[in-house]
């Protein structure tokens, strides 16, 4: 479904992924970890089609196509799915009606009928149940005034409306309280099946124990450098990232 | 060699045709009004068109408009028809509706009040001699004719324009609808209308006025109008500017607000190829408050200028000001907006933004906030952006599969809604978004 090939990635001058390699396959979940500021969400970035990465190298193919050929609305039509980090805050755009314009203009492009304002509305009540979701947010403005958790939920439930085949879930889990943590995860596994891929990026293992991966990948100083099973989360939590960091200075010398 | 300079020059134009006038009159240039529409002529004479060297002009250049071959509207017999004028009739306002074509009254094309009750609605000419004491009252006292070009060529030239009256208490049951249409079909016009609103003690009015120009001609509307609003009275005036062709405005609101009084003023420029709007309030009473809001969005090579003054004359006043401009192309846009605090007005709140979205690299906006304090304990605050969309924001809604275009219109569409959001008149409200929407192809 995805192929990354030594993908070589700058921001403003600075090389932050240096050579890329990660295939993901239909309906698996994979979990990439690794310290701070090592390159994750600029990964999670390029491949979503944001401006201001020059790619220096390196190819990705998505569902066949050469992704970082689409401009970041195609992607998303294609069924990528990014959520944020850090949701932007739109005031004057609300969500329910950002989200219709959004899930017609991806069934159009699928060759799909827009759905009618019933329509939408029963599926958006139907979502909303699934990620636990107050409706009365649905009629605000885009994440303005949302808690950290409040955007974070909102993330997956735009996730839950436009059902992606990939969806790269950027530190979902943090700001979320217990019980949210719980309901979003069991959310995302309700919609995971067989050709539907998950990529989860996180520093914890409790997102994990809700959301098995098959793989978990360390990324670090740009690089994946080390890949396993889910044990590899249980190591990482109890053993921290030196170890890992030892074996790559080891490596380089 | 001659006649090439009189046809140019139109302040000589526009002095020779006052004393054509004047000497029509008979007894009537003895008048109290005209002894003013005198003053205004002269001082008119001395002051001429503003060149970019006056400060309040020196982003808005109107040599090359006023230097056309207008008629000037007192020789031109205006005659449209409903169909005509339909493009500035909004129906789902149910309001009075005045019409002017040239700066003077049409009554087939206007509907009034079926009976007249204490409250006039009706045109200024034809109100003089059953109202002549509130408008000898009224009349020229609030907009200033001594320093502004354009007021005292308005005022030498006051004949007609709309007359609401609402005496103390009373409530307007409709909303008034002014419609001011330069009919310039067969040449190049330059029109004048004059509005005077005298809302009564404890009173409560709201007015729509849409201006523009048929005809394929040059329609160059220099309006005024004044406004009166005594203590307690609440009114809300709507200016609307979405003329398609060749319209040029200059149009000046004058506000005198007495004690507890609120007013609210939105401006709304959508189309046209000349805009400078003017808005002078002066707050002359404890507990006024004033709503100043605006939104252009000029684009090809259009020119909005909203300039705005706030005299703070008296304590305990608010005044809010909210201007949003989006422009695009080679257009060019000018905000300026003044708040006088004098030193008696203590304990005033002022405040006032201006926001602006450039979507081109030859759109320009010059940006003026000034604030004149001359009180101590006073909360006034200001600010003005330009700048571009917001790219983070862009890229969220790319990001869900909105297009590149799709995803611009409906940034800029909640850029301008909190503008449209302060239109309380919900059929005027409505309209304009929709307007809104289809000038920045939000289309959905
Ligand atoms: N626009 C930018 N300009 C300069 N440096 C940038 C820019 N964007 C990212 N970086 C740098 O790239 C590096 C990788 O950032 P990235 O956000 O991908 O890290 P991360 O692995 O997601 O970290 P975290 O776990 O803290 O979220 C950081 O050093 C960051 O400062
Ligand atoms: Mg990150």
């Amino acid at each position: 479904m995805l192929r990354i090939h030594d993908l070589r990635v700058s921001v403003a001058g600075k090389e932050i992924l240096q050579g890329i390699n990660l295939e993901i396959n239909p309906g698996e979940t994979h979990a990439i970890m690794g310290p701070n500021g090592s390159g994750k969400s600029t990964l999670a970035s390029v491949l979503a089609g944001r401006a201001d990465y020059e790619v220096l190298g390196g190819e990705v193919s998505f569902m066949g196509k050469d992704l970082l050929d689409l401009a970041p609305e195609d992607r998303a039509r294609e069924g990528l799915f990014l959520a944020f980090q850090y949701p932007v805050e739109i005031p004057g755009v609300s969500n329910a009606n950002f989200l219709k314009a959004a899930v017609n203009e991806v069934r159009k492009y699928r060759g799909q009928e827009p759905l009618d304002a019933m329509e939408f509305l029963a599926l958006m009540k139907d979502k909303a149940k699934l990620v636990e979701m107050d409706p009365s947010m649905l009629s605000r403005s885009l994440n303005e005034g949302f808690s950290g958790g409040e955007k974070k939920r909102n993330e997956i439930f735009q996730m839950a409306m436009l059902e992606p085949v990939l969806a790269i879930l950027d530190e979902t889990d943090s700001g979320l309280d217990i019980d949210a943590l719980r309901i979003v995860a069991e959310g995302v596994n309700k919609l995971q099946n067989e050709h539907r891929s998950v990529v989860l990026i996180t520093h914890y293992q409790r997102l994990l124990n809700y959301i098995v991966p098959d793989h978990v990948h360390v990324l670090y100083k740009g690089r994946i450098v080390k890949s396993g099973g889910k044990e590899l989360a249980l190591e990482l939590e109890e053993k921290g990232y030196d170890w890992i960091k030892n074996e790559v200075a080891q490596a380089a010398v | 060699m001659k006649t090439t300079t009189e046809s140019t020059d139109l302040r000589s134009k526009f002095a020779a045709e006052f004393e054509v006038i004047e000497s029509g009159m008979n007894g009537g240039s003895k008048s109290h009004i005209h002894s003013i529409r005198r003053a205004a002529i002269e001082q008119f004479t001395v002051l001429g068109f503003p060149t970019i060297r006056n400060e309040e002009w020196k982003y808005t250049n109107v040599q090359s408009l006023v230097n056309r071959n207008y008629v000037l509207s007192f020789r031109h017999e205006a005659v449209l028809d409903r169909a005509a004028i339909e493009p500035f009739l909004l129906d789902s306002l149910n309001a009075y509706v005045l019409v002017f074509v040239n700066g003077f009254f049409c009554e087939t094309l206007s509907s009034l009040p079926a009976v007249q009750g204490k409250i006039v609605v009706g045109s200024l000419a034809a109100s003089q001699q059953a109202y002549g004491m509130v408008i000898r009252e009224h009349f020229a006292q609030h907009a200033d004719y001594s320093s502004d070009a354009f007021t005292a060529l308005n005022t030498a030239f006051a004949h007609d324009g709309a007359f609401v009256w609402v005496p103390d208490g009373q409530v307007l049951d409709r909303p008034v609808h002014i419609v001011s249409v330069a009919d310039a079909r067969s040449s190049d016009v330059f029109a004048q209308p004059r509005h005077l609103i005298v809302l009564g003690k404890n009173s409560q009015a709201r007015f729509v006025e849409t201006s523009g120009t048929v005809g394929e001609h040059m329609g160059f509307q220099n309006g005024a109008t004044e406004i009166y609003v005594g203590e307690d009275a609440v009114a809300e005036y709507y200016r609307v500017q979405d003329s398609g062709g060749q319209s040029a405005l200059v149009n000046t609101l004058n506000v005198h607000q007495e004690q507890s009084s609120t007013f609210t003023t939105v401006t709304a420029t959508l189309d046209g190829l000349f805009v400078r709007n003017n808005v002078n309030i002066l707050l002359n009473g404890e507990r006024a408050e004033a709503h100043l809001n605006g939104l252009y969005l000029p684009t090809a090579s259009q020119h909005v200028d909203n300039h705005t003054l706030v005299d703070h004359a008296k304590p305990n006043c608010n005044s809010n000001e909210l201007y949003k401009g989006v422009l695009d192309g080679n257009a060019t846009g000018v905000f300026n907006g003044k708040v006088l605090v004098r030193p008696d007005a203590q304990k005033t709140n002022a405040f006032q933004s201006n926001r602006n979205v450039l979507l081109s690299e030859t759109a320009s906006i010059n940006s003026k906030p000034q604030l004149e304090i001359f009180a101590d304990d006073v909360k006034c605050s200001h600010g003005a952006t330009i700048g571009q969309l917001d790219e983070e924001a862009l890229f969220y809604l790319r990001a869900r599969g909105l297009g590149e275009d799709r995803a611009k219109a409906l940034l800029l569409y909640a850029f301008a809604s909190d503008v449209l959001d302060t239109i309380a008149l919900a059929p005027l409200r409505e309209h304009l978004e929709i307007r809104v929407a289809q000038r920045l192809h939000k289309d959905f």
